[in-house]
């Protein structure tokens, strides 16, 4: 048996640490958002000719005057992701980059992707993202609440804040891009690291049942211990399938399985060192869950 | 107790068959199989262009608010009551009325029987909200009254763009409302949207006016821009034809000018008022104004009688056909401004689909490796399981005709990884319960059974997540949130289903057996 509960305080601190830098990057450095979220145009060119490179690029568009303009390299040799601010969205935009850029630098060039997003949709699209998440917060909380007592909701939602918050600290600190489908990933992660937490929870309040005498400081590192293996195992090949997402899935998909990557690491951490020192915390005992049955 | 019934075993293993079937059924040609359901493809995977249009719905309001001032003028008149200074300002429209006469002008616009303020039976609230201060009245649209106009608008506008898309005549576009002010246009297979986008940006609003020469006309007179050139034109406001009488347009060479022009047909109405305008205008100049722009504007030199005629401006073959087309669709109700474009070229679609099928081979190989290693037999039922779990997912997807997009093939290698935790979370059940029973078959049992609350619990949260994803998502995301959920159901059946059997049958073979898993 490990003993986990030996290490509550320090990862608590360490935790909070995390947290309360990871809030201070989203404030001051704040997330890098993508074109979903903050308007504009991403266009994903291939070239097929090796003159065309990162730096005749940024020539060329700069004397579009398109406003502030990112060019890099997009997995490939002879891939590019140019983002734009401008956001116009008429007709014809398009089309006259596409112009300008083939009297720069030749024709030998096509765009494989094209997103254009107005000022109006990206903002709608953030507010719609940043509701989601809020939901799906409180219908955990909810869930947890009807299924345990209200200690282990409490308990598993700040695990999940632990979580999402630390998630969008990473990606702040790295200059990650925000797009939708990292939203969708922070959704995803919370729906892990809550089954997670789940599963321990369920544990305790078995033992919770079964054992009067013991204290909750013991019996929540019973109950990690005895569940330990599926934790780890359920880690692993969830950790296998997002890793190879995020080598062989293409380069769309690399935010969005890096994010799950550190979720689910992060997601198995907080469901140990957040989730139950809370209930310790909140002094869970027999009498807490007995409460339920009796009715 | 782990005892299964011929009946269940048969069911169960045509069930798995069927959804294999049904799975494989997309692999093959579409004639030569007896499914002819597919996977729909996202736009991301086959390549094509999603287009948000919005409604500019000023235009409209104003003619409403416009419309209605001729109608309360005239109703007012016959009604004898004064008013003076009845006009459309700051949307709104105000008169005045004398003090005997306000509480009859109330009563007419607030009346729940209101001829000329109507709405209020079925919504409860009339189609114009009245304010009145001292003797003037304020008339502004309600927020019914702005929805009605706003519903209406859209139902025309997608009538229009429908014509105009299946005119261009891609495969099997997709075309919905959004609120009540939006338009979805989704073509699969389109690469380069330019020429859908410049069609759907045109109202097409055509009418043919006279050029006026002097200052004055009784209908009033605007100055307009020629499409192709500087030059303006001094341009009555009296509408002799417009689009609405159009029955056919069609691009054409001219034989004897060796110029493209567009020929239209005109309806019998039109046909007897653009007769009656060239008789008596010979020698004037008829403008052809399109949205605001005068393409042409030809001297009449004879009457024109026959109900069809041409319309030349230095068109080309491609120009010509375009406009033959906007002016066979009809105009839009307002300006459509396209407020969302995402476009993916084909090739691209097929890189995602060769790289999200690699990683998922990839992800699964790691996996079942993983646990074979981890859990020897079982684990190979895990994997069965596993696999069994992917053809049911496949096959449902297939069922439902549902749309697989990129992230939707991450949610399915997404579901790989987490599938297994049911299997898992039941076996290290059974690991603890065989420690304190003997009897295998016993211990099997309790093993499926407390493991129960926290199988349910925690695939719960994470059909809590995929709905709300489903709700909030779009597009690409949505496919996500969709294998995700199916794929929570799939991984229920499989490991109470078919992992319990396999698992009870080989734990009945070797009851004796000990520290079987």
């Amino acid at each position: 048996m490990i003993n986990f509960n030996k290490f509550y305080k320090l990862f608590n601190i360490i935790s909070a640490c995390l947290v309360v830098i990871s809030i201070l990057l989203l404030l001051f450095k704040g997330l890098n958002f993508g074109v979903d979220f903050k308007g504009g145009t991403l266009i994903e060119l291939r070239s097929s000719d090796k003159k065309i490179n990162i730096t005749s690029l940024r020539d060329s568009f700069s004397n579009m005057n398109l406003g502030d303009i990112s060019i890099k390299k997009f997995g490939n040799e002879n891939d590019f992701l140019i983002k734009i601010e401008q956001k116009d969205t008429s007709a014809n935009a398009i089309e006259i980059i596409k112009n300008k850029l083939s009297d720069s630098i030749g024709s030998s060039f096509n765009f494989r992707r094209v997103e254009n997003v107005g000022p109006k949709v990206s903002s709608e699209l953030l507010k719609s993202s940043i509701i989601a998440i809020m939901l799906s917060l409180a219908a955990m909380l909810f869930y947890i609440w009807i299924r345990f007592e209200w200690q282990f909701s409490l308990g598993a939602i700040l695990a999940l804040f632990h979580d999402v918050i630390i998630t969008l600290g990473l990606f702040s600190l790295f200059n990650l891009e925000i797009n939708l489908s990292i939203v969708a990933a922070v959704l995803t992660i919370v729906g892990y690291s809550m089954n997670d937490t789940v599963v321990i929870y369920d544990r305790v309040r078995e033992n919770l049942k079964k054992f009067s005498s013991i204290k909750i400081f013991e019996l929540t590192n019973i109950s990690i211990n005895e569940t330990l293996s599926r934790t780890l195992i359920t880690s692993v090949t969830t950790l296998l399938a997002l890793i190879s997402i995020y080598l062989f899935g293409g380069e769309i998909l690399k935010g969005f399985s890096l994010a799950m990557i550190m979720g689910v690491i992060f997601g198995t951490y907080s469901s140990i060192y957040i989730a139950n020192p809370i209930l310790v915390k909140l002094r869970v005992s027999q009498k807490t869950i007995l409460k339920e049955d009796t009715e | 107790m782990l005892y299964f019934s011929k009946l269940r075993i048969t069911l169960v293993s045509l069930v798995t068959l069927f959804f294999i079937f049904v799975a494989a059924s997309n692999f093959q040609d579409s004639e030569n199989s007896l499914i002819s359901k597919r996977i729909n493809l996202g736009l991301d995977l086959q390549g094509g262009s999603y287009l948000l249009l919005e409604i500019d719905n000023t235009p409209v309001v104003l003619q409403r608010m416009q419309n209605t001032t001729t109608i309360i003028r005239k109703y007012l008149k016959d009604k004898k009551v004064i008013f003076t200074d009845l006009k459309v300002k700051d949307n709104a429209i105000i008169f005045n009325v004398s003090k005997q006469d306000s509480e009859i002008v109330k009563s007419f616009f607030l009346d729940k029987e209101s001829e000329i303020n109507p709405y209020y039976n079925q919504y409860k609230s009339h189609q114009f909200n009245l304010l009145i201060k001292e003797n003037k009245f304020i008339l502004t649209l309600s927020k019914y009254g702005l929805i009605e106009i706003k519903s209406s608008s859209q139902d025309q506008a997608i009538e229009i763009v429908r014509r105009r898309v299946d005119e261009v005549g891609t495969n099997e576009p997709n075309i919905l409302k959004r609120g009540n002010n939006r338009i979805l246009v989704e073509l699969p297979g389109l690469d380069d949207p330019m020429r859908i986008k410049s069609l759907l940006g045109k109202t097409a609003n055509l009418t043919f006016r006279f050029v006026t020469q002097g200052n004055s006309d009784t209908f009033g007179i605007e100055t307009l821009q020629f499409e192709n050139s500087e030059d303006k034109a001094l341009v009555s406001k009296r509408i002799i034809l417009s689009g609405e009488n159009l029955l056919d347009a069609q691009p054409q060479m001219n034989n004897q000018t060796n110029e493209t022009v567009v020929s239209f047909t005109l309806d019998r109405v039109g046909a007897k008022r653009f007769g009656k305008a060239t008789r008596t205008g010979i020698g004037k100049q008829l403008a052809i104004v399109l949205d605001n722009k005068i393409v042409s504007a030809p001297v009449i030199r004879d009457a024109i009688v026959s109900g069809s005629g041409q319309i030349s401006g230095n068109f080309t073959f491609q120009s010509a056909t375009d406009l033959a087309l906007l002016l066979r669709s009809g105009a839009l109700p307002a300006p459509l401004n396209i407020i969302e474009e995402r476009t993916v070229g084909p090739d691209l679609g097929q890189d995602s689909i060769n790289a999200g099928v690699f990683a998922l081979c990839i992800g699964f190989l790691l996996v079942i490796i993983f646990m074979f290693i981890k859990y020897k037999f079982f684990g190979l039922i895990a994997n069965i399981t596993l696999l069994v779990n992917l053809f049911l997912l496949v096959g449902i997807l297939t069922i439902f005709e549902a749309t697989l997009t990129l992230p939707g093939i991450a949610g399915i290698i997404l579901t790989v990884g987490m599938a297994v935790d049911a299997n898992v979370l039941i076996f290290e059940r059974i690991k603890e319960e065989s420690k304190k029973e003997k009897n295998n078959i016993i211990a099997f049992d309790t093993g499926y059974v407390k493991s129960k609350t926290a199988i349910l619990d925690a695939n719960i949260t994470t059909l809590i997540a995929a709905t709300i994803l489903f709700f909030m998502g779009s597009g690409p995301v949505k496919g996500f949130s969709v294998t995700l959920a199916i794929g929570i159901f799939t991984t229920l059946f499989s490991v109470y289903f078919i992992a319990r059997m396999l698992t009870g049958l080989y734990v009945v073979k070797n009851k004796e057996k000990i520290n079987l898993i």
